[in-house]
Order: C-alpha cells, then structure tokens, then sequence
C-alpha cells in the first residue's frame, strides 16, 4: 500500500543554518502519526516542507506516491490540509465564513459557494461541535473553539491528510483531551491521515500510532511509542532527566519530568 | 433575519444595488448644481438631453462638468480600492493608496513639470505618472531579495521614500515665487478642475481593467487577510498574487493621481466605513468601495466647487473635513 507520506534524504536549510539533515521515514495511510523533539530541531520545517511551503530542499518527499513539488498549489490544498500553529484572531470574519474558506481549493476565485459548499462547511462544524458559534466572529472566540474551527476549516477542504502544529499547545487539560479525542475519531471515521507535531509527550505516547522523536534536524528514532519513548533516546534528544514507566491506563511509556532539586536530594 | 444570516448573494446583490442608487443620486447632483443659476426643470431638461442643442446650459453640464464629474468618481473608485487592497496587502489599518511612495514621486514629477512651466495636460500628468514608476520600481527593487519581512521592508522603504520626497518638494516649493506657486499647492492638494473630456474617457479605458483584475481577486485577498501561510496552505499561489496586485494597483492610482494631484484621506475612510458596516469580506468590499468610492469624491468635489463665495477650493481639503468626523463618528458608534 502506498504510503501517506515517504519522504527520503530530505535536506532542509535557510540560508547556510541547516535545519532538517538527510531525513528518511515514511507515514502510513490512515495512520495517527506524531512528531516530537525539543524546541528548534526542525519539527515545524518539516512540517512546512509536507505542506509544500519549502521550496529549497534537497531529497524526495511524497505525498500518496506523488513528488510534492508535482502538485499545483490548489491541487496540494485539496490533499493536505494543516492546522498551523499560529493565525491572526482579530479579522472579523465570522465562524462560517472562515470554514468556508476550506472551499477553496475546490471553487473558482471568482465562484459564490454553492449550496453543497454550504452543507460540507455545516457538516465540518458539526463534526468539531461548533455549529452553534456559526454566525460568532472570530476574535470573540476561545483558544480552544478557534482551534476546533481551524479544524473545521481543514476538513472543509476534504483533505486525505490532516497536518497540525502543536494543536493542544494553548489548551487547558480537558481541552487537550477532547481535541485528541476528535483528532482519533476523525481518523477513525472519515479514514484521515493525521501528521501532527507535539511537545506534550504522554499525549503523543496514548494517541499517536506512529511517533518520529526529532533532534538537531536528524530522526533519532521513527517508530511504535514504546521504541521510541525510552529513557536513553529522550535524555540525549532533549538533555534532561527522565522517568519512563508504564502508562497505568495501560500499554503505552508514561513520561515524568524529574526537577533539579529532586536529582540533588538524591545526590545526581 | 439579521445581515450576517443573509447569503452572500444576496449581501452582494444589496450592496451593488445600493452601490448604485447612491452613485446615481451623487452623478445628478454632481452635474446639476454649480455656480450656473437656472431653474431645476431646465437643469433636468439638459441633463435629459431634451433642450436644445446650443443651449448654453448643455454645454455647461455635458462639457464641463461632465469630465470633472467623471474624472472625480473614477478617481475617488481608485483610491478607494487602491486603500482597501494595501490595508489587506500589508495587512496595516493605516495603510493607504499613498503608502509605498506613490504620492511622492509624482508630486516631485507634476511640481518639476509646473516648475519648467509644461501644461497641466499631458506633461505635468505624464512627470507625475513616470515619478511614481519610478519610486514604485525602486521600492520593488529594494524588497526584492527580502522575503519573510517583506512586509515591514515594503512599508519602511514606503515612508523612507515619501520622506524623502516630500523634503525635496519642499525645496522646490522654497525656490519657486511666482504663480506658479498656486498651481503646486492646488496639485498637492488634489485639483479636479482640469478635467477635459478626452483625458476623462482615456482614464475609462486605463483604470477599468485595474478595477477588474482587483475584483477577480477578491477571494485570494480574503485568504491573504489570514496570513500568508494560511492562504498558500489554501491553495493560493501568494507570491505572485500578492505580486500582481501591488503592481495593478500602484499603477491604477498612479494614473489617477497624475490627473487630480493628492486627494488625501478618501483611501483611509472609504474601506474602514464600509468595512465597519459590511465586515470584512472582500466580495462585498470592492463593489463596495468602487461605488461608494466614486460617489464620495463626486460629492466632495460638489462641496469644494459650490461651498466657497468665491472660486473654489481644493478637494484634498473637503475629503478629509467631511471624512474625518464622519469616520470617527462610525467608530465611536460600531463600538458601543
């Protein structure tokens, strides 16, 4: 089966700082793919680079056997859709019109939405439970409601791959759980890809099929989140203590940060 | 059922609709009064084109003020789109047609060509188009490598080039004594009144492809307003869309301004009043700010001609007293 995205030898730089190195790893369809490591190895690059916003690279990337760059831009967008990390709030647009904007890689520039534009944009409201904020502009919503109609947005495009940066970052707990738990459902439901980057790291381990731990633009190691969330592979990529044990839900590593004062007391 | 609940073809349908009740109101006002004193059944005979041939008064309407009318509502639809796309384009409130140099340049133009004694038409109008090229292929030229900050680059070098451009104006201003001096001060601050019916139809067939270019894009300016991440992740090629509109609409307000020199101020109120009211869809937007845009400097231009005892006075000046006020009055009421 072809996968969602293979992407081999991908080399990534902006100007002479290299960013992503001789990257290999592929996404399998239909799989729940997360991507971690700490802070500037490359994560939102790569991201960037599977959504075709990065031009200079060397290496392949595929997205269903397809070279990216083969893609036109309105073709690209009805294939992928992302979530990105950050978006202005203040426009005035109102919830629909935003989602509808998920129309248009599908219609003219110049076309009104039609009826089945109309429905597909309630349909992706619904699905995200925000259908009733419909008519709500945006800068009067909540972080965790103008994520759910980003989301929105994106499945308005009818995307086979749904990419998404650090989606929970902004969120409380319950907020966290409950985007999770849609991510999964519409994995589940309507057959999506999802590729997302994380730095909350038990999440990745209870919801990610596929984990790809990033550091210094290398893949240290791509895989199950067992293989993957160990303790030797976390301390090197990020250089900080760590306790991994058994998630007690059971079958996934559970991840506990260990402050400075706690190592001392033990004489570290 | 509320404005926002109405489907869009139906806002567009109302607002074009509206659009153009407002133009038409603002075109019979604009040719029937003036200076001339005659009785409104024989204005509207000659607006109707129903008296006599030689009749002084036809000529007066059609002749006259005819092209200045025409002249003032084209102009007034350029800056008021020209406003609207650079407020999207660099995603700043304040932006205005004016921002990246456009107004000085061609003000160093027309005042070297009054200086060197041209006529208002072609010469004067044609420096004050090549002054605004040129400072426009000068700012391309700076911001070309530049690509994450184009933003801020384009706008910085914008002010930096107006700056300099205004010092020269003064300078020239400083030196010059005679009449002429006048004739500079009434171009800086937007003239209509050299409007002859030639020029008038050549401006048509210059800024109505502009104008329709601009309406083509108005769903890629929707997504730009979103960010240029999320518009290219929506399937828009942003380079050269962003690209095609700086360089449409530059060219459309060069051209109108070598015509009626500054008129300040119908850029900055014209989309922030209709944005106010329509919110910030750009499909309602451009109708909009065509419409609406065209009908105020016409209005505007009225006010300058008629207001004054004597002779008139610049437009420039009407626009931003009747706008300012108007648009603060707007913002205080939107915000309650």
């Amino acid at each position: 089966m072809t996968p969602a995205v293979l992407v081999q030898h991908l080399r990534v730089a902006y100007g002479r700082q290299p960013v992503l190195h001789d990257l290999s790893f592929e996404v399998p369809a239909g799989a729940f793919f997360i991507i971690i490591g700490p802070n500037s190895s490359g994560k939102t690059t790569l991201l960037r680079t599977l959504a075709g916003g990065v031009k200079s690279r060397e290496g392949q990337v595929e997205i269903w056997g397809t070279p990216v760059d083969r893609f036109s831009k309105r073709a690209l967008a009805r294939l992928v859709a992302v979530v990105p990390q950050q978006m202005p709030t203040d426009i005035p647009f109102t919830v629909q019109e935003v989602v509808l904007m998920g129309r248009s890689p599908h219609v003219g520039w110049m076309d009104l939405e039609k009826p089945t534009d109309l429905k597909l944009a309630q349909e992706a409201m619904t699905l995200t439970s925000v259908a009733h904020l419909a008519q709500r502009p945006l800068p009067q919503l909540s972080g965790g409601e103008l994520q759910r109609v980003i989301i929105a947005r994106a499945l308005c495009q009818q995307p086979r791959l749904l990419l998404l940066d650090e989606p929970t970052a902004a969120l409380d707990p319950a907020h966290q759980v409950n985007l999770m738990d849609l991510l999964a459902q519409l994995k589940a439901e309507l057959g999506l890809t999802v590729v997302m980057v994380s730095h909350d790291l038990n999440l990745a381990a209870m919801y990610g099929e596929h984990l790809l731990l990033l550091n210094r633009g290398e893949a240290v190691q791509v895989g199950r989140p067992a293989d993957v969330l160990t303790y030797e592979q976390l301390e090197r990529a990020y250089g900080c203590a760590v306790l991994v044990d058994e998630n007690p839900l059971g079958g996934v590593p559970r991840v506990t940060l260990v402050p400075q004062k706690f190592l001392r007391a033990r004489g570290f | 059922m509320s404005w926002n609940n109405l489907p869009l073809g139906r806002r567009l349908l109302w607002v074009v609709l509206l659009g153009m009740l407002l133009l038409g109101v603002s075109l019979v006002l604009g040719l029937g009064l003036g200076s001339t004193a005659a009785s409104w059944h024989r204005k509207l005979a000659a607006l109707l084109g129903l008296s006599s041939p030689g009749d002084i008064l036809t000529t007066i309407i059609w002749r006259i003020r005819g092209p200045r009318v025409l002249v003032a509502g084209l102009v007034g639809a350029t800056l008021s789109l020209g406003g609207l796309v650079f407020q999207a384009l660099l995603r700043n409130p304040l932006a205005d047609p004016y921002i990246l140099g456009i107004s000085g340049g061609s003000a160093v133009g027309a005042i070297l060509g009054l200086l060197i004694g041209l006529a208002p038409f072609p010469g004067v109008a044609l420096l004050a188009f090549l002054g605004s090229m040129s400072t426009l292929l000068l700012i391309l030229l700076i911001t070309a490598g530049a690509s994450g900050a184009r933003k801020g680059s384009l706008l910085l070098a914008g002010v930096m080039v107006n700056a300099f451009c205004s010092a020269v104006i003064i300078f020239l201003v400083s030196i010059t004594q005679d009449a002429r001096l006048h004739s500079m001060l009434y171009w800086l601050m937007g003239d209509l009144s050299m409007s002859a019916p030639a020029q008038a139809s050549s401006l048509i067939y210059l800024l109505l492809p502009c104008f329709l270019v601009i309406l083509c894009l108005a769903r890629p300016l929707n997504l730009l307003l979103m960010g240029e991440e999320t518009a290219l992740y929506l399937g828009l090629n942003v380079a050269v869309t962003s690209r095609l509109l700086l360089i449409v609409t530059s060219l459309m307000v060069s051209l109108a301004v070598c015509r009626s020199g500054l008129v300040g101020f119908v850029g900055l109120v014209v989309p922030h009043m209709f944005r106010l009211v329509l919110g910030p869809d750009h499909r309602l937007l451009i109708p909009a700010c065509l419409l609406g845009g065209a009908s105020y400097l016409i209005l505007c231009d009225l006010i300058s001609r008629v207001l004054p005892a004597q002779g008139e006075m610049p437009v420039g000046v009407v626009t931003a007293m009747v706008g300012a006020p108007l648009f603060i009055l707007l913002l205080v009421r939107s915000r309650r």
